[in-house]
């Protein structure tokens, strides 16, 4: 076993272990920090794989500005921020028998694919993963339409909501 | 002369050869050695940090016609280590109803998010933790760890208070986060990189000179970001009594102070970093690696300097004036002067350097005196919207 595999198995350990409590704490505010926690496990499983843009928008997208939105919302909507309700409701038979069925279907097909065993490919010491991400944003024979599509959806909500927001007279 | 040159490299090869002796394997010799500079770069700043709350009683006392410390050793200068005793033999209180887990994870982080911002720090041209092809944005990241520990602080000590402040705290910093990451990504603009080692090298002439605005905005966001006067809203000790960190004692108290006096000079350094040049004065970097560590540690006590002299002469402005301040001018002009910046930048790419630099300096000017006009007009139309238009009449 490599290092960078004991540290791989350690960090996905530990999302798994804070998104599994996401779901099982009765509190919501600390159901919002374990998603916290699962969040940062991603993005160490992203600074993994190399992607150390992606890891870092992951905690300042995320983390700083989501995750902080999820625990203000919570704040703002609950009476008394203790207050725990039933944790399942009646459907949980067949939600559970769905997460298996695609837990099942996933670990099959991934099974049958060769890639999983491989060891990924080195980078050349020279390439900037930034760089190439940048230019395929903006590029038309690469991402530029989704990219734009995209902004304009943002743009599109951006405006919404300060029009929900705003205070007609 | 190696050792003047690079210090840490040096040391590094001379450990290496001694654990390579006693027949350490060379992978577990380079993570030791990697464990040993990162504990010699903490402790370094935690030294700073202690030296920090004697700098910052000081120039507040001088600023308010003071003496300040001055009983305990030369100038007061045992004062802080007297504190810090004091801290760790006070009484460690939990409040009724903390949740306990997160009320004492809250002042780790906090202190963790300013320790880790120096990962990026490049102390001198040889002396820097990692050279991340991202720089600018992990300053951001690890900002976003601060913002994450002033809620938990917040939320868990179970006060109104302390909730209330941290609410105003978070509100206030994630406004200010976005004229902050803009006017970063005008030095980025400059250096063609977001490494903060190539912004450093890069300033051949100092980025103030090209862009004076976003180096004041840069300021004003950074002061707002640290939650220091006049935008200390989440502390308030006036309304909130302390905000956030009310119903922590002792030592806990002690990691949010000395977290924040440390985010303050950590931003100083970055103020002189992306705009100052940060370890280079002319050519005084090249001599020596102590040098440059000395010639960064000076300006960042200037930029650090400069954010006390702010917090100790201006007043605390309304929360609902902070947020105005930020969304209605702040932002709009940090994006005016970015698209002007990138603009002027395909513009003047193959002029020479003066033009460049003298281009960059008065689009800066320019963008500077159509927002202040703006600024002027929208709030004469506001004032003459409240008072009346007589008045508003009278006075001209």
């Amino acid at each position: 076993m490599t290092v960078d595999q004991i540290i791989f198995l350690i960090a996905a350990a530990a999302t798994l272990f804070a998104a599994f409590s996401v779901v099982t704490t009765g509190n919501l505010i600390r159901a919002a920090f374990w998603l916290i926690g699962a969040l940062f496990g991603v993005a160490v499983i992203f600074a993994i794989l190399h992607a150390s843009f992606l890891a870092v928008m992951q905690v300042v997208v995320y983390v700083g500005a989501i995750a902080i939105l999820f625990i203000f919302a919570v704040m703002l909507t609950r009476k008394d921020m203790r207050d725990q309700g039933a944790q399942l409701n009646r459907n949980w038979k067949f939600g559970a028998f769905l997460s298996a069925l695609v837990f099942a279907g996933l670990f099959f097909l991934l099974r049958g694919w060769g890639g999983v065993s491989k060891t990924a490919a080195a980078f050349p010491s020279d390439f900037d993963a930034v760089a190439a991400l940048g230019g395929a944003l903006v590029s038309p024979d690469a991402y530029v339409l989704p990219f734009e599509v995209a902004s304009v959806l943002l743009v599109a909500a951006l405006v919404g909501a300060v029009y929900v927001a705003y205070n007609h007279k | 002369m190696d050792f003047l040159k690079d210090p840490l490299q040096v040391a590094a090869n001379w450990l290496f050869g001694i654990l390579a002796g006693w027949g350490v394997a060379d992978l577990w010799a380079q993570v030791l050695i990697g464990f040993l500079g990162v504990f010699l770069l903490i402790a370094l700043l935690m030294v700073v940090d202690i030296l920090l709350v004697w700098v910052e009683r000081k120039v507040v006392s001088r600023f308010q016609s003071r003496i300040g410390p001055n009983r305990v050793g030369p100038f007061g200068l045992i004062q802080p280590f007297a504190d810090i005793i004091k801290l760790l033999i006070k009484e460690d209180t939990t409040p009724e109803g903390a949740d306990r887990a997160l009320y004492n994870l809250a002042p780790v982080l906090s202190m963790m998010s300013v320790l880790i911002l120096w990962a990026v720090v490049p102390l001198a041209p040889t002396i820097l933790g990692v050279d991340l092809n991202i720089g600018v944005l992990y300053i951001i990241g690890a900002g976003a760890i601060g913002t994450l520990s002033i809620i938990m602080a917040g939320w868990s000590s179970n006060n109104k208070y302390s909730l209330l402040g941290a609410f105003r705290e978070v509100a206030v910093m994630l406004s200010f986060e976005i004229p902050m990451l803009t006017m970063m990504l005008i030095p980025t603009i400059f250096a063609g990189s977001m490494g903060i080692a190539a912004i450093t090298q890069a300033q051949d002439v100092w980025f103030f000179f090209l862009a004076p605005l976003a180096a004041i905005i840069f300021l004003i966001a950074a002061i707002a970001e640290l939650g220091r006067a006049p935008f200390d809203m989440g502390e308030a000790e006036s309304e909130l009594i302390s905000g956030y960190n009310i119903e922590y004692s002792g030592m806990k108290f002690g990691m949010f102070y000395a977290g924040e006096l440390l985010h303050a000079f950590t931003f100083g350094s970055f103020w002189a970093i992306l705009f100052f040049g940060g370890y280079r004065f002319f050519g005084l970097e090249k001599v020596s690696a102590f040098l440059a560590i000395a010639v960064l540690l000076f300006k960042a006590f200037i930029g650090y300097w400069i954010i006390m002299w702010v917090k100790y002469t201006l007043l605390r402005i309304r929360i609902d004036h902070m947020l105005v301040f930020n969304w209605k001018f702040l932002t709009p002009v940090a994006f005016a002067l970015l698209m002007v910046t990138a603009f002027m930048n395909a513009l003047l790419a193959e002029s020479p350097t003066w033009l460049y630099v003298g281009g960059m300096f008065l689009s800066n000017v320019l963008v500077a005196w159509i927002s202040l006009e703006l600024a002027r007009f929208a709030a004469r139309k506001e004032r003459e919207r409240t008072e009346g238009a007589l008045t508003a009449e009278a006075r001209r």
